[in-house]
C-alpha cells in the first residue's frame, strides 16, 4: 500500500485541532506518518539492548525472576550446593532474545552476596561503583573525537530491588541502599517470594513500604518529576499506587484446567505466575518490557547520565577520585573547558538538575 | 502420624484423664492435647512429664479398664508381697501437680519470620495484645532487646508459668556485629542469677528463670543457614539448648523443603554446631512412641507455619492461613510441621529442663566457680578503692570545714558591730 495516501484521520486524532490551522484533510496527507514505519525498520534491524540490574539478599527468588520475565532458561540459578559468597560480588550475563524479529540484547547484572553478611556496612559501594563505571564508559566514549557510530551501551537502565516479604516495612538495609541508588539509578522496588503473604498482608506492607519510601524521600521509577504530560501521569500514578509489585517467580510449568500455566506447586494448591489474582507479576512484566522499556532507557540516558556527566565534567580539573573513575582524556582540551549545552529533552531535566 | 491401635495402659489413662479432667482454666493449651481426640494426631504427653500428669491419680478407675497388672497393685494392699512404694509417683505426682510447672521459652530470629504468631499458635494465646511494629525510623536506631513476657496456663489442674524470651531488633541493624551480645548476657544473667540463689541460705523459693529452650528462626528465602545464623548459634550453643525452626514454610514447595532441611543440617554438622538432640525412646516403650520419636528426629528442623485465624476449609472451620490459591492449615501434619514441633516441646519439656539444669547450668557454674576467685579479688580491690575514695571525700570535707570556721572567724573579727546580724551556726 502507498503509505503517502493513507487516509488521513489518523492525523487528525493524533493532533490537537486549533482554530487557526486548517484540518489536514484539507490539505491532503504529508506523509509524515511514515517516518514511524521508518524508525520502526530501522530499530528492528539494529535491535534493541537492555540492562537490568537485580539486587537483593540470596534467595529471594532474583535468578528465577529474571528467568520467568525474559523466558530465558540458559541461565540457571545458583544450586542450593552453591553457598552464597562471602563478598559482594557482580557478574553480568547477556543473552539476546528475539520474539517476531525483535531482537533484544538483554543483559543482567547479579549481586550474589548482598546483605547476606553480618556486616553489611556499604554493602551498596561496589554496585554504586559498577553503575558510575558504566556512566564513566559510555561518557569516554562519547567523548572521543572519532565516536563510533552506535555507542555500546551498557550503562544500567533499570535495577530491581527485591524486598523481603517480612510483612512489617522496611528495613534499615533496604533503606539506606534505596536512598543511595534511587538517585543514580531508576530503582524498581518488588516484594519478593510474596507467596508468603496473605492478600490483607500484602496490602498492609505495601501500604507502610510506600510510607517509608515517602518518609525517607526515595524516589522510584515511575518518578512523578518526569511525568510528560497528564497522560502518563495518570498511567503512572495507577502504577505508582501498585508499587512495590508482589511478585512470585515460577520457572516450571504445570496444567491447570487444561491450561500449562507457569507456576509453584505446593500441597494446597498451585499458585499461578501469571495469574493477577494471584501476585503481580504481570504487573511487572508489563511495566519492564511490554510499555516502560524504552521510557527506562530513555530516563537513564537523559536524567542519570546527564547528571554523571554533569558532574564529572565539572570536577575535570580536579584529580581523579576513588575507584571507577577515570581520568577524562586530555587529548581534546577544547571540549573540556567548554562543556557542550545541556540535551534539553526534558522539561524537568532543569529542575533534577537544580536537586543534585 | 502413627497412633497404634493397642489399648496401653497409658493410652487408657489418657482417656480416662480427658473424661475425668477438670474444665480447661483460661486458654487451652497444647499441653496434654487441646482435647482433640488421639486420632487427631496430637501426640501423647511422655515421658515424666506424661507420666507425672496422667499416671497414677486415676488409679482406681483405672483399674476397671485395664487388663494389665500394674494398677490393680495399686488398690489392693492384701496382695502378699506388697510393701506399697509403688504409689511414689503418685505422691510426687500430687506435689508437682500443686507446685506447678516452669518453663522459660526464648525466640530469636529476624523480624518478620512469624515468631510472635508461632508463638501464640502453640500456646493459643495472645502474648503480645497491645503490640506495635516499629517502624523503619525507629528500627535504624534501635539496639536488640530482650522481652520477657510471662503466662499462666492451666489444663486440668495443672499449672504451667511459661515466660517467653523475645528478642526484637536482632538481625535489623546493618551491622549485626553486636546483636547476640545483649542475649548472651541476658542468658548468663539469669544462670547467674540462679547461681546466686542457689548458693544463697534460703533456697526454699528458688525462681527459675533460666533459658531452658531456644527457638532460633531460620529464613525459608536462603540458601540455608546465613553467616549470622552461624555465629549466634556458635556462640550459645553451650548454653541453651537450640532448636532450629523453618519459618513461613508455605513459601517452600515439599522439594524446596526437603532440599532446605538437610542443606542445614549439613552446615550444621559442618561448623560444628550443638543442637538440642530428642532422647532415643528407651526401649521398654511401645512401638508407637519409639515410631513418634523417630519421626520427629528425622523432621528437624521442623519447618513450621503460625496461625491464630479460623478458616472454613472442607466444611470445617480449622486454623489457618487463606490464600487464593488455597489454603494452608497450621494443623495438618501435610502440610507443615507444626504438631510435631508441639509435640516434640510438650513431650520434651522435662527433658529440656534437665539438660539444661544438668548440662549447661553445670558448665557454667564450673566456670563460673573457676573464674571465681578473680572476681573475688575484684570485688577486694573495689572495696579497698571504695575506702580510699571515701576517705578521701571524708578529708575534703574536713578541710572545707576548717576553712568555714577560719572565714567565720574573720568575719567576726572584721564585723565586730554586727554580732547579732551573724547568728548563723556552722
Amino acid at each position: 500500500m502507498d503509505p503517502l495516501r493513507r487516509s488521513p484521520s489518523p492525523c487528525l486524532s493524533s493532533r490537537p485541532s486549533s482554530p487557526s490551522t486548517p484540518p489536514c484533510e484539507m490539505l491532503g496527507p504529508v506523509g509524515i506518518e511514515a517516518v514511524l514505519d521508518q524508525l520502526k525498520i530501522k530499530a528492528m534491524k539494529m535491535g534493541f539492548e537492555f540492562n537490568i540490574m537485580v539486587v537483593g539478599q540470596s534467595g529471594l527468588g532474583k535468578s528465577t525472576m529474571v528467568n520467568t520475565l525474559f523466558k530465558v532458561w540458559k541461565s540457571n540459578p545458583p544450586g542450593l550446593g552453591v553457598p552464597p559468597p562471602q563478598t559482594l560480588q557482580l557478574h553480568s550475563v547477556t543473552h539476546v532474545i528475539e520474539e517476531k524479529g525483535v531482537k533484544l540484547k538483554l543483559t543482567v547484572t547479579d549481586t550474589p552476596g548482598f546483605g547476606d553478611q553480618i556486616n553489611n556496612d556499604n554493602c551498596w559501594d561496589p554496585i554504586l561503583g559498577y553503575i558510575n563505571e558504566q556512566y564513566e564508559q559510555y561518557l569516554q566514549e562519547e567523548l572521543l573525537i572519532t565516536r563510533q557510530r552506535h555507542i555500546p551501551d551498557t550503562r544500567v537502565h533499570c535495577c530491581v530491588y527485591f524486598v523481603p516479604p517480612t510483612g512489617h516495612c522496611l528495613r534499615p538495609l533496604d533503606i539506606e541502599f534505596l536512598q543511595r541508588l534511587c538517585q543514580t539509578v531508576n530503582v524498581v522496588p518488588v516484594i519478593a517470594r510474596a507467596d508468603s503473604l496473605t492478600m490483607e498482608e500484602r496490602e498492609a506492607f505495601r501500604r507502610r513500604i510506600q510510607q517509608n519510601l515517602r518518609t525517607h524521600c526515595i524516589n522510584v521509577y515511575p518518578q512523578m518529576c518526569f511525568d510528560e504530560d497528564i497522560n502518563d501521569r495518570i498511567l503512572n500514578s495507577k502504577l505508582r499506587d501498585r508499587i512495590p509489585f508482589a511478585v512470585v517467580g515460577a520457572d516450571q510449568e504445570h496444567l491447570v484446567n487444561g491450561r500449562c500455566v507457569l507456576g509453584r506447586k505446593t500441597n494446597w494448591g498451585i499458585i499461578e505466575v501469571e495469574n493477577m489474582a494471584h501476585c503481580e507479576f504481570p504487573l511487572l512484566r508489563d511495566l519492564l518490557i511490554r510499555s516502560h522499556l524504552q521510557d527506562l532507557k530513555d530516563i537513564t540516558h537523559n536524567v542519570h547520565y546527564e547528571n554523571y556527566r554533569v558532574i564529572r565534567l565539572n570536577e575535570s580539573h580536579l584529580l581523579p577520585r576513588g575507584p571507577g573513575w577515570v581520568n577524562l582524556a586530555p587529548a581534546s582540551p577544547g571540549q573540556l573547558t567548554t562543556p557542550r549545552p545541556f540535551k534539553v529533552c526534558r522539561g524537568a531535566h532543569d529542575d533534577s538538575d537544580d536537586e543534585f | 502420624m502413627g497412633e497404634g491401635k493397642k489399648a496401653g495402659p497409658r493410652r487408657a489413662r489418657k482417656e480416662l484423664a480427658k473424661g475425668r479432667g477438670d474444665a480447661v482454666t483460661q486458654s487451652a493449651c497444647a499441653l496434654g492435647g487441646t482435647g482433640c481426640e488421639p486420632a487427631a494426631g496430637s501426640g501423647r504427653v511422655r515421658g515424666a512429664v506424661g507420666r507425672r500428669l496422667f499416671s497414677g491419680c486415676l488409679a482406681d478407675e483405672a483399674s476397671q479398664k485395664m487388663s494389665k497388672q500394674q494398677p490393680t497393685q495399686f488398690i489392693n494392699p492384701e496382695t502378699p508381697g506388697y510393701v506399697g512404694f509403688a504409689n511414689l509417683p503418685n505422691q510426687v505426682h500430687r506435689k508437682s501437680v500443686k507446685k506447678g510447672f516452669e518453663f522459660t521459652l526464648m525466640v530469636v530470629g529476624e523480624s518478620g519470620l512469624g515468631k510472635s504468631t508461632l508463638i501464640n499458635s502453640l500456646f493459643l494465646t495472645d502474648l503480645y495484645p497491645e503490640r506495635v511494629i516499629p517502624g523503619a525510623a525507629e528500627k535504624i536506631e534501635r539496639t536488640v532487646q530482650i522481652e520477657a513476657s510471662t503466662v499462666e496456663i492451666e489444663e486440668r489442674g495443672v499449672k504451667l508459668r511459661l515466660t517467653v524470651v523475645d528478642t526484637p531488633g536482632y538481625g535489623d541493624a546493618i551491622n549485626c556485629r553486636d546483636c547476640f551480645k545483649t542475649i548472651i548476657s541476658y542468658i548468663d544473667e539469669q544462670f547467674e542469677r540462679y547461681l546466686h540463689d542457689e548458693s544463697g541460705l534460703n533456697r526454699r523459693h528458688i525462681i527459675d528463670n533460666r533459658v531452658h529452650c531456644c527457638f532460633y528462626f531460620i529464613s525459608p528465602f536462603g540458601h540455608g543457614l546465613k553467616p549470622l545464623d552461624v555465629a549466634f548459634m556458635k556462640a550459645i550453643h553451650n548454653k541453651v539448648n537450640i532448636v532450629p525452626v523453618i519459618a513461613k514454610a508455605d513459601t517452600l514447595t515439599l522439594k524446596e523443603r526437603e532440599r532446605l532441611k538437610k542443606r542445614i543440617l549439613d552446615e550444621i554438622e559442618e561448623h560444628n554446631i550443638k543442637i538440642y538432640h530428642l532422647p532415643d525412646a528407651e526401649s521398654d516403650e511401645d512401638e508407637d512412641f519409639k515410631e513418634q520419636t523417630r519421626l520427629l528426629k528425622a523432621s528437624i528442623p521442623f519447618s513450621v507455619v503460625g496461625s491464630n485465624q479460623l478458616i472454613e476449609a472442607k466444611g470445617k472451620k480449622v486454623r489457618g492461613r487463606l490464600y487464593p490459591w488455597g489454603v494452608v492449615e497450621v494443623e495438618n501434619p501435610e502440610h507443615n510441621d507444626f504438631l510435631k514441633l508441639r509435640t516434640m516441646l510438650i513431650t520434651h519439656m522435662q527433658d529440656l529442663q534437665e539438660v539444661t539444669q544438668d548440662l549447661h547450668y553445670e558448665n557454667f557454674r564450673s566456670e563460673r566457680l573457676k573464674r571465681g576467685g578473680r572476681k573475688v579479688e575484684n570485688e577486694d580491690v573495689n572495696k579497698d578503692q571504695i575506702l580510699l575514695e571515701k576517705e578521701a571525700e571524708l578529708r575534703r570535707m574536713q578541710e572545707m570545714i576548717a576553712r568555714m570556721q577560719a572565714q567565720m572567724q574573720m568575719q567576726m573579727q572584721t564585723g565586730d558591730g554586727d554580732g547579732g546580724a551573724l547568728g548563723h551556726h556552722v
